[in-house]
């Protein structure tokens, strides 16, 4: 489809209908997270403020361990700033594809880039291009599911039972799997793959804490441009 | 808890946004980048999620391990959702046979 012919009700449609599998995986995910916070004894209105607010799976969770445990307020500060330190390669990263945005556009849509969303705006711009009516389709989808599924797990999460029965408990390994694998088309995948892959578990064995994110991804990418050829520059490594 | 949940949340509401657009604010300064930078930009998502994923791998167990595994494979076929419905298939079934 060409330029022209692709309407604002096309990145509409494309937006919702690329999100709709990762709504599916984010629900369990988001009920879980109310349900515990409930549990931790946090209020309804705390739980969601959370969701709405950081919108970050992880730090959440990060957040209610830490709380749990009676960590200093600047601990935990600084905690979910470095587990969310990744997101400053994502705007880095994408921002040089969103000619289409407005420059305070931008600094909008940027409060909702999550994982999910860099991941499949990273695909779109890849195949495509990359305009604001699929990107804030794709985040408000996204953000109100996330914050619905919140909602209602610290309201009625005491009903499920054991998470673990589902294999609820172990969706967003999963989910980051399938995230990762839409990328392997792109140059260099395997190579990344593994060296961002072993220095991850390395720190994971070594340091703990937020550091496999940080060392891992740091090596995959010290990788990337030690293998990047000059005549490569213009290859996107279509996403499939 | 020690500290006021509010506090915590408004704080951790800001460093989170400070993270999400700092990149490109820092990024956009520049006019071009050297292709390497270019390479490493575009391995991003790649990286990232790897790392991120990876500690799973060995930290919960064999049935886990075995799953993801299966995951990454029904990838290469299928979508999104039929690799975290498989995966999720073959983390019970792992876990049925193995504990």
């Amino acid at each position: 489809m060409d330029e022209a012919s692709h309407t604002v009700k096309d990145e509409l449609r494309d937006g919702f209908g690329d999100t709709v599998p990762v709504l599916v995986a984010i629900i369990p995910f988001g009920a879980l997270f109310g349900a515990l916070a409930a549990e931790s004894g946090m209020s309804v209105a705390a739980t969601v403020a959370m969701s709405a607010g950081i919108y970050a799976g992880a730090s959440q969770y990060l957040m209610l361990d830490l709380i749990g445990q009676s960590a200093p307020a600047w601990s935990i500060i600084l905690a979910v700033f470095v587990l969310n330190f990744r997101h400053v390669l994502y705007s880095a990263a994408l921002g040089r594809h969103m000619d289409a945005f407005r420059p305070t556009g931008r600094y909008f849509a940027f409060f909702f880039l999550a994982d999910p969303l860099y991941a499949l705006s990273e695909k779109r711009r890849r195949v495509r291009w990359l305009r604001p009516a699929y990107y804030m389709t794709s985040a408000l989808a996204l953000y109100c599911i996330w914050i619905a599924a919140t909602f209602l797990g610290a309201l009625f999460g005491g009903l499920i039972e054991n998470p673990a029965t589902y294999g609820l408990d172990f969706i967003l390994p999963l989910f980051f799997v399938s995230l990762t694998m839409a990328f392997r088309k792109s140059s260099n995948f395997l190579p990344t793959v593994l060296t961002s892959g072993v220095a991850s578990l390395a720190a994971w064995a070594t340091l703990g804490g937020t550091w496999p994110i940080m060392i891992g991804g740091a090596v995959g990418l010290v990788v990337a441009a030690v293998l990047a050829k000059p005549e490569n520059r213009q290859d996107k490594g279509e996403a499939s | 808890m020690t500290s006021d949940p509010w506090f915590l949340i408004i704080a951790c509401t800001i460093a989170t946004y400070v993270t999400r657009f700092a990149g490109h604010t820092i990024l956009s300064r520049f006019g071009s980048v050297h292709f390497r930078v270019e390479a490493a930009l575009e391995a991003v998502p790649v990286a990232v999620m790897t790392a991120l994923v990876a500690p799973s791998l060995v930290s919960r167990g064999p049935a886990e391990a075995a799953a993801l595994v299966v995951a990454a494979l029904v990838a290469l076929k299928l979508q999104m959702t039929a690799t975290v419905a498989a995966g999720l298939l073959a983390v019970v079934a792992f876990r049925a046979i193995l504990y």
